[in-house]
C-alpha cells in the first residue's frame, strides 16, 4: 500500500509532465499566437480555459472554508463569483471579440481615442494582476510545503519554473491549452472527496442533493441538525444570514461587476475565432465554473458537519490522528481554558491575537501551547478555514491516493490562473507601453521577443512576491474586485452601449471611481482599521461592497461631464455602430 | 444604404430587448430571492428536498440559473444574427 507523500508525488509529478508536455507542443510563432493563440480556440476548450483561468487557489482551496465558517453570508462569493459571467457574457464578451485586437487597455485606448486612458488601463491591469498572482504564488508554495515537505520557498520556485516554461514558450497559446488539462485535473481532484463524502454522509453521489435530504435513519435533515448545532454552541444559525441586507447587496454585485472586468478574464475571449463562439464559450465557461462552484456549499455543511461531530466536547487523546497533524502544521490550535482535557467549540476567536502563535512545549493533554493570551468566552478552538478543503479527506478517512489528488488539483488552480495574469502583465508591456506607445516601430518579431522578456521578468517578479508575500496581499486581492466594478467595467460598457460617450467623460468617470473606492479602502482598512464597523460605513456598506457605490459615481460623473464637453469623433461613433453588429459572415 | 442602417437599428433594439429580459431574470433570482427575500422564502422549502428556499436561491439555484441564461442568450442572439445576414442578403 502506497503512503499518501508517495500517492502524492506521483500524481502531482504526472500532472506537472503533461503540462511541459502540452507547452512543448504548442509553441507560439508570432505576436498574435503569443497573445490571443491565434483565435483558433474552440469554444468548448475556452470555456475550459476560461474555468481553470479564473478558478484559482482561493477558489480551490479556500472558498469551501470561507462558506463553511460563515453558512449563509458566504453566499455573496458564491453569487458574486459566477453572476458575474452573465454580465460578461451579455454585456461585454461579444463586443469586445467584434472589436479583435489584443488587449483590454486596446479598447479603452481605442474607444476613448486617448493614450491617457490606455495607460490608466495599463496600470489598473498590471495593479491587480500582480496582486492576484502573488497571491497564486504563494498557494504553490503552501501547497508543496504541506504535502511534499518541501519548504515554501522551493515549493514557489518549482511552481515558478513550471510556469516559465509554458508561458514564456507558448504565450497565450500555450497557456490555453495547458489550462484545459489544468481544468480536467482540479475538477476531478475537487469532486472526488466530494461525490465520496456525500455517500458517507447523505447517502447519494451528488452532493448537490445530498445537502439538502435527510440522511437515512435519521429524523432531522443536514441542514436543519446543522442549524441546530449552530444554536446549540453559540453560532448564528447556518442558513440565516446576518441581516445586513445592504450590504449583502452591494457585496455581490461588487463582485459581479469586478470579475466581468478582470483583464485576464475578458481576455481569454479574444481567442475564439468568433462572435457567436465568444458568446457560447461564456455558457460553457460558466457550466464548467459552476459545476466547482454548487459543489463547495455541499462541501461546506458536510465538513462544518463533520468538524463539530469530531471535536466537540471530545477530550484531546480520544480525537483522532488529523487534528494532531494539523495542529503540527499550525493550522489548528487548542487552549484548554477550563482545565477540562476536552475540546469545546463555541463562537468567538479563542485566542488574543486571533492566529496563534505556537510555543515549543506541550501541556496538560500533550497539545501545543501558545503565546497567545485565551479569550474571556468559551471557545478553546481555532481552526483555518483553509482546513475544511484541505483535511476533509482526512477527516472524513478517505483512500491516500484522494488525499494525494487534492494536491495535485490545488496546484493545476493555482498554476493555471497565475500563467493567465502573467500574460496579462506581458501583454500590457510589449503590446501597449512598447508597441502602442513608446516604440511605434517594434517589428513584430521584436515585439514578440519583448512579450517573452517580460513573461518571464513577470513570472520571477511574482515568484518573489510569493516567497516574501507583502502583508497587505490578501486584503488587496479581495478589492481587486472593487476596484475593477468602478474602473473597467463602466468604462467599457458605457464604451459599448453609449455611442456618444467620450473621452472626457469616461477618463473623469474612471477617475472618481477609482479614488473614490481607493479611499473608501485605505480609509477603513488600512488608515482606520478600529472604525471598520456598521455605524461608521457610510450607507452600512462595508469596504467590500464600496466598489458598487463607486460604479455608481462612474456613471454619474461620465453622464454629466460628457453632457457639456464634445461628442467622439465620427470614425469612433462609427467604430461603435460597427461592434455593435454580426459578423459578415 | 438607409434601408441597411434601418436593419442595423432593428437587429441592436431586438438585442436590448433580449439583453434587459434575461438581466431582469438574473437580478430577480440572486439580488432578489438569494438576498432581499432569502429570509421570507426560508419558510418555504424547495419541493422534494429539505432546502430552506431563500438559502437554497443564495447557494444553488441563482449558479443554476446564470448558467441557462448564457445559454439561452447565445441561442437566442445566433438566430438573431442569422436573421440579419439573411435580410442584408435580401437587399
Amino acid at each position: 500500500m502506497m503512503g499518501v507523500t508517495a500517492w502524492t508525488y506521483l500524481l502531482v509529478g504526472a500532472s506537472f509532465l503533461l503540462y511541459i508536455v502540452i507547452a512543448i507542443r504548442s509553441r507560439a510563432s508570432s505576436t498574435g499566437e503569443f497573445y490571443i493563440a491565434g483565435q483558433h480556440v474552440p469554444p468548448l476548450a475556452n470555456g475550459m480555459a476560461t474555468a481553470a483561468d479564473w478558478m484559482s487557489a482561493a477558489s480551490f482551496i479556500s472558498m469551501a472554508g470561507i462558506i463553511s465558517f460563515s453558512g449563509y453570508d458566504g453566499s455573496v462569493y458564491l453569487m458574486g463569483w459566477t453572476g458575474g459571467y452573465v454580465l460578461l457574457a451579455l454585456l461585454l464578451a461579444p463586443y469586445l471579440r467584434k472589436f479583435g485586437k489584443f488587449t483590454v487597455p486596446d479598447f479603452i485606448g481605442e474607444r476613448y481615442y486617448s493614450q491617457t486612458a490606455r495607460l490608466v488601463a495599463v496600470i489598473c491591469a498590471i495593479f491587480v494582476s500582480f496582486t492576484y498572482v502573488a497571491g497564486q504564488m504563494r498557494g504553490v508554495g503552501v501547497v508543496f510545503s504541506r504535502f511534499l515537505e518541501i519548504d515554501v520557498t522551493n515549493g514557489v520556485i518549482i511552481g515558478m519554473a513550471i510556469v516559465f516554461i509554458y508561458a514564456v514558450l507558448g504565450g497565450m497559446k500555450g497557456i490555453t491549452y495547458t489550462q484545459v488539462a489544468q481544468y480536467c485535473v482540479l475538477i476531478f481532484a475537487f469532486m472526488v472527496p466530494a461525490i465520496f463524502i456525500s455517500l458517507m454522509v447523505a447517502g447519494t453521489a451528488i452532493p448537490q442533493i445530498g445537502f439538502g435530504s435527510i440522511p437515512d435513519g435519521e429524523e432531522l435533515s443536514l441542514l436543519a441538525r446543522l442549524d441546530g448545532l449552530h444554536e446549540q454552541l453559540g453560532f448564528t444559525k447556518y442558513t440565516l444570514g446576518s441581516g445586513n441586507t445592504i450590504n449583502l447587496l452591494a457585496i455581490t454585485f461588487a463582485l459581479m461587476a469586478g470579475t466581468a472586468g478582470l483583464p485576464h478574464v475578458i481576455i481569454r475571449f479574444y481567442t475564439v475565432p468568433s462572435v457567436r463562439a465568444a458568446r457560447q464559450s461564456a455558457g460553457w465557461a460558466l457550466l464548467f465554473i459552476a459545476i466547482l462552484y454548487t459543489t463547495a456549499p455541499a462541501v461546506a455543511v458536510f465538513a462544518r458537519t463533520n468538524l463539530i461531530d469530531t471535536v466537540e466536547n471530545k477530550s484531546y487523546s480520544e480525537i483522532p490522528r488529523w487534528f494532531k497533524d494539523w495542529e503540527n502544521t499550525d493550522l489548528i490550535a487548542w487552549v484548554d481554558k477550563d482545565g477540562d482535557g476536552r475540546v469545546k467549540y463555541r463562537a468567538g476567536n479563542a485566542l488574543d491575537p486571533a492566529k496563534p502563535s505556537f510555543l515549543e512545549d506541550r501541556g496538560a493533554s500533550g497539545e501545543r501551547l501558545l503565546s497567545n493570551t485565551p479569550t474571556r468566552n468559551a471557545n478553546e478552538l481555532y481552526v483555518d478555514r483553509d482546513i475544511m478543503v484541505l483535511a476533509n479527506p482526512e477527516i472524513a478517512g478517505l483512500p491516500n491516493w484522494v488525499i494525494a489528488l487534492v494536491a495535485a488539483g490545488g496546484l493545476a488552480a493555482a498554476l493555471s490562473t497565475a500563467a493567465g495574469l502573467l500574460l496579462v502583465v506581458s501583454t500590457s508591456i510589449s503590446h501597449d507601453l512598447l508597441r502602442k506607445w513608446l516604440r511605434p516601430d517594434l517589428s513584430d518579431r521584436d515585439e514578440l521577443l519583448a512579450a517573452r522578456i517580460s513573461a518571464g521578468v513577470a513570472v520571477c517578479i511574482a515568484g518573489y512576491l510569493g516567497i516574501n508575500p507583502p502583508g497587505f496581499v490578501a486584503e488587496v486581492v479581495a478589492f481587486a474586485f472593487g476596484l475593477a466594478a468602478a474602473s473597467f467595467f463602466p468604462a467599457i460598457l458605457m464604451g459599448i452601449f453609449i455611442k456618444r460617450m467620450n473621452r472626457e467623460g469616461a477618463i473623469s468617470g474612471m477617475l472618481v471611481g477609482l479614488i473614490f473606492t481607493a479611499s473608501y479602502i485605505i480609509y477603513f482598512r488600512f488608515l482606520h482599521p478600529e472604525l471598520d464597523t456598521v455605524e461608521n460605513w457610510w450607507w452600512g456598506i462595508s469596504p467590500k461592497g464600496i466598489g458598487t457605490v463607486g460604479l455608481c459615481f462612474n456613471f454619474m460623473v461620465a453622464g454629466i461631464v460628457r453632457s457639456f464637453t464634445a461628442d467622439p469623433p465620427a470614425e469612433v461613433m462609427k467604430m461603435v455602430e460597427e461592434i455593435r453588429l454580426p459578423e459578415v459572415k | 444604404m438607409s434601408q441597411d442602417s434601418d436593419v442595423a437599428r432593428q437587429y441592436w433594439r431586438k438585442n436590448l430587448k433580449i439583453i434587459s429580459l434575461l438581466l431582469t431574470i438574473w437580478a430577480v433570482v440572486s439580488l432578489g430571492f438569494g438576498i432581499a427575500l432569502a429570509p421570507w422564502l426560508n419558510q418555504f422549502q424547495l419541493p422534494g428536498t429539505e432546502f430552506p428556499l431563500g438559502f437554497w436561491f443564495a447557494q444553488q439555484g441563482s449558479i443554476f440559473t446564470f448558467v441557462i441564461l448564457i445559454f439561452v442568450y447565445a441561442w437566442r442572439m445566433n438566430r438573431l444574427d442569422d436573421e440579419f445576414s439573411a435580410g442584408q442578403d435580401g437587399q
